[in-house]
């Protein structure tokens, strides 16, 4: 069956967008076949510096012939219809048939050459597709990523002919800019389009210059008993950069080597797009670098090693001048700074953020076991090195850069660690902090952001979360889990959120202490006491809600928020849904509680007696349900039933045994002891319900009551209701 | 091929020479201060309208910001870019930098060229456009830029402008580690060879004191309110129907170095810096409004 080759030859396309182009034209075209009634035995795209490239298999020559039925007016109806129906159909009336009262029209369509349809369809996707920054260049309307320069397009080996804003199809591409011999080379199928690609210094796939780059960095390393430091961002990076990826090993001036290793490997990564190397086994760096170009040298890389090194040389000099200028400095002056520096415009500047975390750290520390005097120092220099000129160049050495200069000034280890650390886990790979200190600061960042966007109702929505609050609750979860720490998330929020209700309406507020400040006669507590009225009636005015339920509001809004990302922590985990909504269903507020009670409950469902009690629960629940729908069920404690009914006394009794030590358990937190104690019932619960005719008009009452209390007592572990099965 | 050059001011002779060739207009500096050499009335200006428009020169730039007493072996308050720009872009146009750069003696099957996303956007003047960083060997070499907009306003036909950081490339070119160590003129000239410091070096000594700590704050503000407000009166003047637009840009150009001096001297708060680069963006739209609806005229 024919095959498709399209080229979209072009000037250099931005690394950064080169996989989503990939995809994109991917799914363009697919579409589109789809849409002629094609559906390729094989589709695939390629995108490299220059070229985005598709390869579709198994294509027929034409659309098959189709028969299309079409409905016009009804018969009798006026001649205007009539008229209408034949002119945009192109019919006249002897073509119609009567059916059912209505004229019918049956209509052979011929099926089209798929070469016509695939000329619209690279027309189609050119002009419609989404790059995320296009231009127009010369004297023409097109719009491209950079200038359009060819388009490759063979069906069967022939040209698809068309015409695209002046550039003509054809079955001619190019090879590497630099290497090759330059000629425009002819491909007329896929095979001699990658063989001739490949003779021509161009490795089409970028699997392929991944792999290459690789293998290449590992045999630089390998001769110099050297290590890559691997890099998947920077190696997916480079390899949009070069159409013939050679990586060139340098050397750099081993003098920079007292700079922080993040230092170095940030400044090769971020302005040079260079690897890093160590010894192998060792920590820290060695003095060279990989840098991947895009050509093979006539002199095998010496010139571009030593260009390369010389760019490196200045780069860390300049990043040598702000460490030097940063420890003159230090962290009063940088705090001094956060004042000028705006958070976000309605939660105030940095500098008001850092107090928020300040407080919030102190209330943290008695939870976590941390020292509350360090972690509310801590909480105070952390977002100290935002101003600092390392952190000005490198924004993602944020935190990082805090550490080193806090031991540079000898500060407190704890605090320097916390500093250091307080921005953990930044991702689901990277590790939460353990350290007391860290912990206290570290979650008082994170709830500080959680609580100020939703508070200003900034919450993430389908796939947009611009201030990466997913992430800040995960860290929060993960924080707390693996460390732990019990305590209720309600009561952990409560007080910061007072205080970021302040900080929606700082501007007020100051323009209310400045009014007031001018009538010295107020005493100081009256003061207090206009300026929370003032708040709480400017928040009315903005938000026509009492702050009041506003705070409510929020604090159950995020705690909903946690819940959600929980739940999708434990499903991650292999954790069965139904058992974390079961557990959920409660309306804990205690993480760590949470995931114990799931853990036990996932424990206790694997039993034979967790079977069977939750197959009885079932069948409880089902009973009460039915009944529910005739009247309200009676309320109360069962009664003591007669002597003589064994499975009645013998539910009654193992319900009243359990009842303390059940409670007991659950005031321990200890679930698997709960669930243990629950087990207890399984035997007592399926006799009743295989001896006791529950809807007996004389005892209906009391053995309601019975299955009632049933219920409740499983429903103080988790709502069984949800568990499926 | 002529042989590459071996001095500073045979780089700049070369780079005349190549695109002189291709058929530009070599024009001289603007002789008013200015940032950068996208300022030069031959870039802002001729960007807009439908008139073709094909220009190399060099342009001093001043950045009173990056004084550094001349201690720094890369960092000047004044250099030279050299411009070149090409409207509409003609379809080689890479190719044609790329042999810019082959004139100059770069062998461009020994080092590393590579053009590395960089979209250039000029806030003070209202303009943007896409393009890319030329890397050699790991350097900025040059910026490449496709205008999308200029002055607030769409350019078509596209202009393509292309900028060498002459020190820098020259730096790379003769392999000197110090911008003061360059030679100016042929090292083996019979009247004496010249360093770039023995050009330059007492001139940025005495700027950088000048825009560090010389200038007047309160003189820079007034004379930058002055030129604020001069631009619509010129720009309300005309002659033989001609409205005054270049002395109008002229005063835009020192009103947007007077800002750049102010901030040198840390005159600037944060919170006004944005307020100021909008005032000088303003003017700039208002001159490019009035040079296209002359050009569209014409």
């Amino acid at each position: 069956m024919p095959q498709l080759l399209l080229e979209l030859f072009s000037e250099e396309i931005p690394a950064r967008m080169q996989g989503q182009a990939a995809k994109d034209l991917e799914r363009m075209a697919r579409e589109h076949l789809a849409a002629a009634g094609f559906l390729p035995e094989a589709l695939k795209t390629f995108a490299g510096p220059r070229r985005l490239t598709l390869v579709a298999e198994g294509l027929p020559l034409a659309q098959a012939d189709r028969k299309e039925e079409l409905k016009g007016p009804r018969v009798g109806a006026p001649q205007q219809a009539m008229d209408g129906f034949l002119r945009k159909a192109g019919l006249t009336q002897d073509q119609l048939v009567e059916q059912n009262g209505v004229w019918m029209a049956f209509v052979e369509k011929k099926g089209r050459p798929t070469a016509e349809i695939i000329a619209e369809m690279v027309e189609a996707i050119v002009r419609g597709f989404a790059w995320p920054k296009s231009m127009t260049w010369g004297t023409g309307k097109l719009r491209w990523v950079r200038p359009l320069k060819r388009i490759l397009c063979v069906l069967d080996r022939e040209v698809v002919p068309f015409e695209i804003d002046g550039i003509v199809s054809g079955d001619v591409t190019e090879g590497h800019r630099f290497m090759g011999d330059a000629k425009p080379l002819v491909a007329k199928d896929f095979d001699e389009y990658v063989a001739g690609l490949e003779a021509h210094y161009v490795v089409l796939d970028v699997e392929e210059r991944k792999a290459r780059i690789l293998e290449g960095c590992k045999t630089l390393c390998f001769a110099r008993h050297l290590e890559l430091v691997e890099d998947i961002g920077l190696l997916e990076e480079v390899a949009g950069l070069a159409e013939w990826p050679t990586p060139v090993l340098g050397d750099m001036d081993p003098s920079f080597l007292d700079l922080p290793p993040e230092v170095i490997r940030t400044s090769m990564r971020t302005h040079q797009k260079y690897f890093a190397v160590r010894k192998p086994g060792q920590a820290g760096l060695a003095p060279h670098f990989i840098t991947v170009a895009n050509i093979e040298a006539k002199d095998g890389g010496k010139v571009i090693a030593a260009g390369n090194a010389k760019v490196l040389s200045s780069r860390l000099a300049d990043a040598r001048f702000f460490w030097d200028e940063d420890v003159k400095t230090g962290f009063e002056p940088w705090l001094a700074k956060l004042d000028g520096v705006t958070f976000h415009a309605k939660l105030g500047t940095m500098a008001q953020r850092v107090e928020r975390i300040v407080a919030l750290a102190g209330e943290i520390a008695p939870l976590v076991g941390a020292d509350v005097d360090k972690a509310k120092e801590a909480a105070r220099l952390a977002k100290g090195d935002l101003t600092s000129q390392m952190v000005g160049e490198f924004p993602e050495l944020q935190g990082i850069m805090g550490g080193y200069y806090a031991r540079h000034f000898g500060l407190d280890a704890e605090v320097a660690a916390a500093i250091e650390g307080h921005y953990k886990p930044q991702g689901p790979s990277d590790a939460v902090p353990t350290a007391p200190v860290s912990v206290a600061v570290a979650l008082a960042d994170k709830l500080d952001t959680l609580l100020g966007f939703f508070g200003i109702d900034e919450k993430p929505t389908g796939s947009k979360d611009p201030y990466a609050l997913r992430r800040a609750a995960l860290g929060v979860i993960r924080t707390i889990l693996e460390n732990g720490f019990p305590s209720s998330l309600f009561l952990i929020i409560a007080k910061p959120l007072a205080r970021i209700r302040v900080a929606i309406d700082f501007e007020s507020v100051r323009n209310a202490e400045a009014k007031i400040s001018g009538v010295t006669q107020i005493p100081l507590s009256v003061r207090d006491e206009f300026i929370d009225r003032f708040i709480q009636q400017k928040f009315e005015e903005a938000t026509g809600a009492d702050s009041e339920a506003w705070a409510s509001r929020v604090a159950l809004d995020l705690v909903a928020f946690f819940a959600d990302r929980l739940k999708v922590t434990l499903k991650d985990q292999g954790k069965r849904h139904d058992l974390v909504d079961a557990v959920f269903a409660l309306g804990d507020d205690d993480l760590a509680r949470i995931v114990a009670r799931v853990e036990a409950l996932d424990g206790f469902l694997k039993t034979d007696d967790g079977k069977n009690l939750l197959a009885g629960y079932k069948r409880a629940s089902n009973i009460l349900k039915a009944e529910e729908k005739k009247g309200p069920l009676p309320e109360g404690t069962p009664e003591e039933p007669a002597a003589d009914s064994a499975a009645e006394v013998g539910l009654y009794q193992a319900l009243r045994l359990l009842d303390r030590p059940l409670k007991d358990a659950l005031a321990k937190e200890d679930f698997t002891g709960a669930m243990a104690q629950l087990a207890e019932l399984r035997g007592p619960v399926d006799a009743y319900l295989d001896g006791v005719f529950v809807n007996d008009p004389e005892h209906r009452d009391n053995r309601l009551k019975t299955l009632a209390a049933v219920r409740a007592a499983m429903g103080l572990v988790a709502d069984f209701g949800l568990v499926a099965g | 091929m002529p042989a590459a050059p071996k001095s500073f001011q045979s780089l700049i002779l070369t780079l005349h020479n190549y695109w002189s060739e291709k058929g530009c207009v070599i024009l001289q500096p603007h002789d008013v201060e200015v940032g950068a050499g996208t300022l030069h009335p031959a870039t802002v200006l001729r960007a807009l309208g439908p008139k073709p428009w094909n220009a190399a020169y060099v342009q001093p730039s001043r950045r009173p910001g990056d004084g550094r007493y001349g201690e720094n072996p890369n960092r000047l308050q004044h250099y030279y870019q050299y411009q070149v720009i090409l409207k509409p872009n003609p379809a080689n146009m890479q190719d044609l930098y790329l042999g810019s750069l082959e004139a100059i003696g770069l062998d461009l099957r020994t080092h590393d060229i590579r053009f590395v996303e960089d979209d250039w956007e000029n806030p003070t003047v209202g303009a943007w456009g896409l393009g890319w960083e030329v890397w050699c060997d790991g350097m900025e070499v040059s910026q490449y830029t496709y205008f999308q907009q200029v002055g607030g306003l769409d350019v078509n036909p596209v202009a393509g402008e292309l900028t060498y950081g002459l020190e820098r490339l020259a730096m790379y070119v003769f392999g000197v580690d110090n911008v003061y160590d360059l030679p100016f003129n042929d090292p083996d000239s019979p009247l004496g060879a010249l360093t770039y410091g023995d050009v330059f070096l007492a001139n940025e000594r005495q700027q950088s004191e000048a825009n560090f700590h010389g200038y007047d704050v309160a003189v820079l503000k007034q004379q930058f309110e002055q030129m604020e407000e001069q631009v619509p009166l010129m720009l309300a003047r005309s002659y033989k129907n001609e409205t005054l637009v270049l002395p109008a840009y002229d005063m835009v150009l020192k009103a947007s170095h007077l800002f750049n001096l102010m901030n040198a001297r840390g005159a600037i708060a944060v919170a006004e810096r944005a307020s100021y680069i909008g005032r000088i963006r303003d003017l700039c739209k208002m001159c490019a409004q009035k040079w296209v609806e002359l050009q569209e005229a014409a």
